[in-house]
């Protein structure tokens, strides 16, 4: 109502987000979280053992770490923020007021652990001494609590966002941090972050070494080994999760629909976190006995499924959520959960600043029901592109021309039979601009169905 | 005539009247520390950022232009390595230190800023692209200064200028951001990014702002490459440190020299609106120190290599109070310009809690919020808002139809209910059908009446029809 509105009929405003985020996770997960400690430690063997072919080994892969993290992956990190700025600037907005010693803490951590890789990583070849090599180690040791500092805080506002908990009655920042999803996923991403980084690197090794450099078996040994390790902690963590999803889902208030696609998440969740830590588990176990073993293009397979795992595990925050932004607060369309009556009762429109019209009348009815769609659908529809309002409609009332009044009355009720849309914020007079609108964009039927169908050729004759 | 013309006026008032400028209402959650603390700090925390975005981007500018010269004299090749080095390191910094002023400016200023993002939409969602494209680019530039040598140069020279031409480019995005949110009374004509060049004073800030990263640059290199730890002998020996620092040195009087007509086409090209006695005063003042700096240059270019690079401190630290000045300036610009339209705002978000907290209380107090809100349930809405979806009164469509529901259920209503709370499986040509417990029994009992209602109405004629 406040902003202008930003809106990709195509993409989707929420995939804008989503292509973001997910690109950012995948980086900052196995080589932000995960590949700094694991190539520490990779440097404090070579040193131990005083051979310095695991010290290159070791430089060449912090090489391609330090790249990816420092471009692409800081900068997904910052694009989360602005996408979300332009798609739901009413939610990050908000969420800035709740969380802003949080994300003020977060940024310390982040201007240290920036600092903390430019070191690690241009410093490398002038520490050549033992004494500063040992120094070199304890920087990487650093480096690598302060990445897991950063996402641990960020994870805080992300659970937030699922489930408010204590947070809508006292408002502090601690009860916003430490919400009931909090530490499960925290324990969940932990060792997920650290399993994927033994991949990567793994994967890495077949770049950064020849065929029959023997520090390759050794290498891949090592890596497996620490893959291996990992795996009880993955399942333990993803355990804790999935037990702690249904109370966190009971506590918002989510209703009998949403138990549909919580069970069938529930039980997909399982299915994917066997098969991955199977297949990881077998192939780490082969790299662990016998390195040489594997070609490069196996890995690919447990990998695929570490990304399928991570998306599906974040997907619940998807239909957790729903249909708030902010749990209890406020809708995923900006609309507060305390102004929803005066929106039902006076319209939105006369409240919507950037609106053409302030008033729906029969007579505007196209232009006030594309404002409206705007108002209050556009951050979770389109019209031609993904989640396309369009084909939906055509789901439940077929290619037929739709009937105006079951438009509305579809409109006013969705909160009740979609419990992940929120109550539609608005009056009679707009839910009908809405309707006209929506049927304004129906597609022709095909010609096939303009024949009369079959009962009414029967009743006729 | 004169008649004629004094009708046009109230048509033309109604023009400028602040209809004409949109007052959104603000967010309802409080701001989190006290707003004299975000104006504290965010001209620091801005500066600082925009410290390392200037060598990044002067930096940027550099390198390109000492290579093309080191394709005459091998030895600004060399020159133009040392200075790439620097921009890879500075643009993590740029970014890092990014994020503090962002989150004190989506604080202070949040209506204008994420209202200023949306009507520049498009481009400041290739930002994020284009930033990541320009940093590998940079990376490719350092990692293959020695490999791309000969006839492989010109690729080299290619990046190098891709990496130049789009570190010139990004900034204006941000610059044209910074520049709508200041003006909120032009929001309206802004259609995109090109659109949201014209208002405002975007041009001349933004040579200003190119200038004084070459400017900064200057300054920083003479004192990179003059310090005693710069392993000059190693990595440029065809130089002197007095040499370099005095190149720099001249080269950042000269830029300063021309700030001295870029700024004052910035401050006569302000609009009006925000200009005070206050932001007077640090501009000018600032302006003022500037000329000194400019003298202390002057007599360290002229010394002897020996006794070069000692006020390089005093130059310094009277640079950063010179561009502290303008900031503060800068700032004060902005809430004197942005203050009638906050106030405004204020304003109308206050009418609207009063609004809200009015409406919660007539439906606490049972005296209903309105017509749409006490108007009873009745079965037939429910019906339309709850079940009508999947349930048509004659055509099975996407479930039974209400004839065959009146058919299952005529004399037990009751039935229906039950069903409806925890829905089982009967048909396999459906779906299944979800639980509507949450409506609760009352509710459901008015849908069920309507449905029987109906349903034997439509059933009755086609009863009426059979032989
Ligand atoms: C919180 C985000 C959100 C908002 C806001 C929202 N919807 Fe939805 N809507 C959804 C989701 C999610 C689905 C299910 C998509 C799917 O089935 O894949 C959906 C489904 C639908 C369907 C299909 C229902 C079905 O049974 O298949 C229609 C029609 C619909 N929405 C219309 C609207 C209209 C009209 C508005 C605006 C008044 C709106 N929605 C606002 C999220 C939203
Ligand atoms: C999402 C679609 C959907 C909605 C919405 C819906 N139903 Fe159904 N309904 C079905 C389907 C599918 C069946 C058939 C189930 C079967 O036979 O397996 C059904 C069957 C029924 C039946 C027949 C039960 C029987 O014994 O055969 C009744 C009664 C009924 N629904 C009532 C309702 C009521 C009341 C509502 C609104 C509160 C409602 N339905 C909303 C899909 C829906």
């Amino acid at each position: 109502m406040d902003f202008p509105i930003f809106h990709l009929d195509l993409l989707g405003n929420r995939m804008l987000i989503a292509i973001t985020a997910i690109i950012h996770v995948l980086i900052n997960h196995p080589l932000a979280v995960g590949a700094y400690p694991l190539i520490t430690l990779l440097e404090w063997w070579g040193l131990r053992k005083g051979e310095p072919a695991w010290d290159k080994l070791a430089y060449r892969i912090v090489f391609i770490v330090f790249i990816i993290t420092t471009t692409v992956g800081a900068l997904t990190g910052v694009g989360i923020w602005l996408t979300t700025s332009l798609v739901a600037p009413f939610a990050i907005g908000s969420l800035l007021r709740v969380f802003f010693w949080g994300w003020f803490v977060e940024w310390l951590v982040f201007i240290s652990e920036v600092g903390l890789i430019m070191a690690y990583y241009l410093t490398w070849k002038r520490f050549a001494t033992p004494r500063l090599k040992r120094l070199h180690v304890a920087i990487g040791a650093t480096l690598s609590a302060f990445s897991w500092i950063t996402m641990a805080l960020i994870v805080a506002i992300l659970g937030f966002m699922m489930n408010s908990g204590a947070w809508t009655q006292d408002k502090s920042l601690w009860s916003a941090m430490f919400n009931p999803l909090y530490l499960p996923q925290l324990a969940f991403r932990t060792p997920y972050s650290m399993f994927t980084a033994g991949l990567f690197v793994w994967f890495c090794i077949f770049f950064v070494t020849k065929r029959d450099d023997p520090i390759r078996p050794r290498a891949i040994r090592l890596v497996a080994i620490w893959t291996l390790a990992w795996l009880p902690f993955v399942v333990l963590g993803a355990f804790w999760y999935w037990r702690s999803v249904p109370a966190s889902m009971q506590a918002n208030a989510n209703v009998a629909l949403l138990t549909q696609a919580f069970s069938q998440w529930h039980g997909m969740f399982i299915k994917i976190i066997g098969w991955t830590v199977a297949a990881v588990a077998v192939i780490a176990l082969i790299g662990a006995v016998r390195p040489r073993a594997l070609p490069r293009y196996v890995l690919l397979v447990p990998f695929v499924l570490a990304i399928w795992l991570l998306g599906h595990f974040e997907r619940v925050r998807e239909f957790i959520r729903k249909p708030y932004v902010i749990a209890d607060y406020m809708y995923a369309n900006g609309v507060r959960v305390a102004a929803l009556p005066v929106y039902q009762r006076d319209g939105i429109l006369p409240y919507a600043t950037y609106s053409a019209v302030k008033q729906a009348t029969p007579a505007n009815a196209l232009v006030a029901g594309h404002e409206v769609f705007m108002l209050t659908c556009s951050r979770c529809h389109t019209t031609a592109g993904m989640n396309n309002v369009i084909t939906k409609l055509e789901h439940i009332y077929g290619r037929e021309p739709w009937d105006q009044d079951a438009l509305v009355g579809f409109i006013q009720g969705m909160h009740l039979t979609r419990t992940y849309m929120p109550p539609f914020p608005g009056n009679e007079a707009e839910a009908s601009a809405l309707a006209t609108y929506l049927k304004s964009l129906q597609r022709p039927a095909p010609a096939a169905s303009t024949a009369p169908a079959p009962a009414a050729v029967a009743a006729a004759r | 005539m004169t008649t004629d013309f004094l009708a046009t006026v109230p048509a033309f008032l109604a023009q400028i009247t602040p209809d004409a400028v949109p007052v959104p209402h603000d967010l309802e959650l409080p701001l989190p520390i006290p707003e004299w603390a975000l104006k504290l700090w965010i001209v620091p925390l801005f500066l600082l950022h925009i410290f390392f975005v200037n060598l990044m981007v002067g930096g940027a500018l550099m390198t390109f232009v000492n290579e093309i010269i080191g394709l005459r004299f091998p030895r600004y090749d060399r020159l133009a390595r040392c200075i790439g080095e620097t921009v890879t390191v500075n643009k993590s910094l740029a970014v890092v230190l990014g994020i503090g002023p962002l989150l004190v400016i989506n604080l202070l200023y949040t209506v204008h800023w994420y209202s200023a993002n949306a009507l520049t939409g498009h481009a400041w969602v290739l930002l994020i692209p284009l930033i990541i494209t320009v940093f590998l680019l940079a990376y490719l530039h350092k990692y293959t200064w020695e490999t791309w040598t000969g006839p492989r140069k010109g690729r080299h020279l290619l990046v190098g200028g891709a990496v130049a031409a789009l570190f010139l480019f990004i900034p204006l995005i941000f610059l044209v951001q910074v520049n709508t949110m200041l003006f909120p009374d032009k929001w309206s004509q802004v259609k995109g990014f090109f659109t949201a060049l014209q208002i405002g004073n975007v041009f001349p800030r933004y040579f200003h702002f190119v200038a004084a990263s070459l400017a900064l640059m200057g300054l920083f290199l003479s004192f990179w490459f003059g310090r005693k730890g710069f392993p000059i002998e190693k990595k440029l020996p065809e130089f002197t440190r007095a040499e370099l620092r005095r190149h720099f040195y001249k080269w950042t009087f000269w830029v300063t020299c021309a700030q001295f007509a870029f700024g004052p086409l910035v401050f006569f090209t302000l609009p009006m609106q925000g200009i005070t006695a206050q932001v007077l005063l640090w501009i000018f003042g600032a302006a003022t120190l500037g000329i000194v700096v400019l003298g202390l240059l002057w007599r360290e270019i002229h010394e002897t290599d020996e006794r070069i690079g000692h006020r390089f401190w005093p130059i310094a630290a009277l640079f950063s109070l010179v561009v502290l000045g303008m900031g503060q300036g800068r700032h004060f610009y902005r809430e004197a310009a942005l203050a009638p339209h906050k106030a405004a705002i204020e304003r109308k978000t206050a009418e609207f809690r009063s609004i809200e907290l009015g409406t919660r209380m007539r439906i606490r107090t049972g005296m209903g919020a309105g017509d749409a809100l006490t108007a009873a349930p009745s079965g037939k809405k429910l019906f339309a808002q709850t079940c009508a979806a999947c349930h048509a009164v004659e055509k099975p469509t996407a479930a039974p139809s209400l004839v065959e529901i009146h058919t299952l259920y005529a004399d037990n209503p009751a039935g229906i209910v039950t069903w409806a709370k925890a829905p089982g499986k009967k048909r396999p040509q459906y779906g299944q059908m979800p639980p509507f417990a949450h409506l609760g029994e009352d509710n459901l009992s008015l849908i069920a009446a309507y449905m029987l209602d109906v349903g034997a109405k439509a059933a009755a004629p086609a009863e009426a029809a059979k032989p």
